[in-house]
């Protein structure tokens, strides 16, 4: 795998080889370690809660060293919860990184892009390195790389639905056209489907659910790890053609045992 | 009383270094709003309580996207 280790990506300045964002919701703490192994995991989000005294483990115990900690913004309804949340998750003192996630829909649980252009714009001029979840539409693809983000992360279905690449064709847009890193993130179920937006031009995955929902998780965290490769190498490959109508033959038209 | 975590507690004149001790937090893995607004843990042990003071103490949990505010 030399092309692997020779392809990386980066954010805010840190360089990455992985390409597989794991959450660490709904699942064991005990099982953090051997998922992000599995995984091939650089990046591990976490929420930000208030925190309770009977609940004495701290999951930072739990993750390996070395691995870049992405908090989020759940729970936050407006721009100015984000931003507050930002501060209190780079106070806790594991880095600028954050992703905004911004919700006043609590049934379908999709993003408020307007709100969550406001706390990027904020939240850039205050250092962090931000990374918008956006429900994927182009113009506001635009605006966050305007506000400074650092990568776009669009929904692929809605969170935790693990329903698949329901945007498909507006991801595409997005990768198409931002000059930014492009994460698929919520709705990816399985690793055909994450393998699929890694073959689109996708920089990476994000996903939670799939592996905590699946009948054992550090095996889906390695399946997930081989089908974002397969389908980052087969980006890189560039994919074969697909013929509009026909057919067209692979073996030699010339020789035939016939006659 | 002070509202901490959104629960009333009789903290008045205590420290915020004192009452996380007594409360059971590890200081270490934890962040302060006091006021809102962060509070430096150098500050802890110099921020007395007053009655009014609202506090909140976060730190971080497991998470992936879309925990819901009253989740």
């Amino acid at each position: 795998m030399a092309m692997n280790e020779e392809d990386t990506w980066s954010l805010g300045g840190h360089r990455f080889h992985s390409r597989f964002i794991l959450g660490s919701g709904k699942y064991s703490l005990q099982l953090i370690e051997a998922a992000v192994k599995d995984a091939g995991a650089e990046i591990v989000t976490l929420a930000v809660r208030r925190a309770n005294t009977k609940k004495k483990e701290n999951i930072l115990d739990y993750i390996p060293s070395g691995t870049t900690l992405l908090p989020n913004t759940s729970g936050a309804r407006s721009a100015e919860e984000a931003v507050r949340i930002a501060r209190l998750a780079r106070e806790l003192g594991c880095g600028d990184f954050i992703k905004i996630e911004i919700m006043r829909d609590s049934k379908y649980l999709l993003p408020d892009n307007q709100e969550t252009i406001r706390a990027t714009e904020q939240l850039a001029k205050e250092g962090f390195v931000v990374l918008p979840y956006m429900y994927p539409d182009l113009n506001v693809a635009r605006d966050l790389v305007q506000a400074g983000a650092a990568a776009v992360m669009p929904l692929a279905a809605p969170i935790g639905s693990n329903k698949g690449l329901a945007t498909k064709e507006f991801i595409q847009i997005l990768i198409d056209e931002i000059d930014l890193p492009i994460i698929v993130d919520a709705g990816i179920g399985k690793p055909s489907e994450a393998c699929a937006a890694m073959e689109m031009g996708a920089a990476a995955i994000m996903a939670n659910t799939a592996l905590a929902t699946a009948g054992n998780l550090p095996m889906m965290a390695a399946a997930f790890r081989d089908a974002i490769r397969a389908g980052r190498n087969a980006y890189l490959a560039g994919l074969g053609r697909v013929l509009t109508r026909g057919a067209s033959a692979s073996d030699p038209l010339t020789g035939f045992l016939r006659d | 009383m002070v509202k901490i975590n959104g629960a009333k507690q009789d903290a008045d004149g205590c420290t915020v270094a004192k009452w996380l001790a007594e409360a059971g937090y590890d200081s270490r893995a934890v962040a302060v709003e006091y006021n809102d607004v962060i509070l430096p843990k150098e500050d802890y042990g110099s921020t007395v309580l007053r009655n009014g003071d609202v506090v909140e103490i976060v730190c971080f949990m497991g998470g992936g996207c879309g925990c819901r505010k009253d989740g």
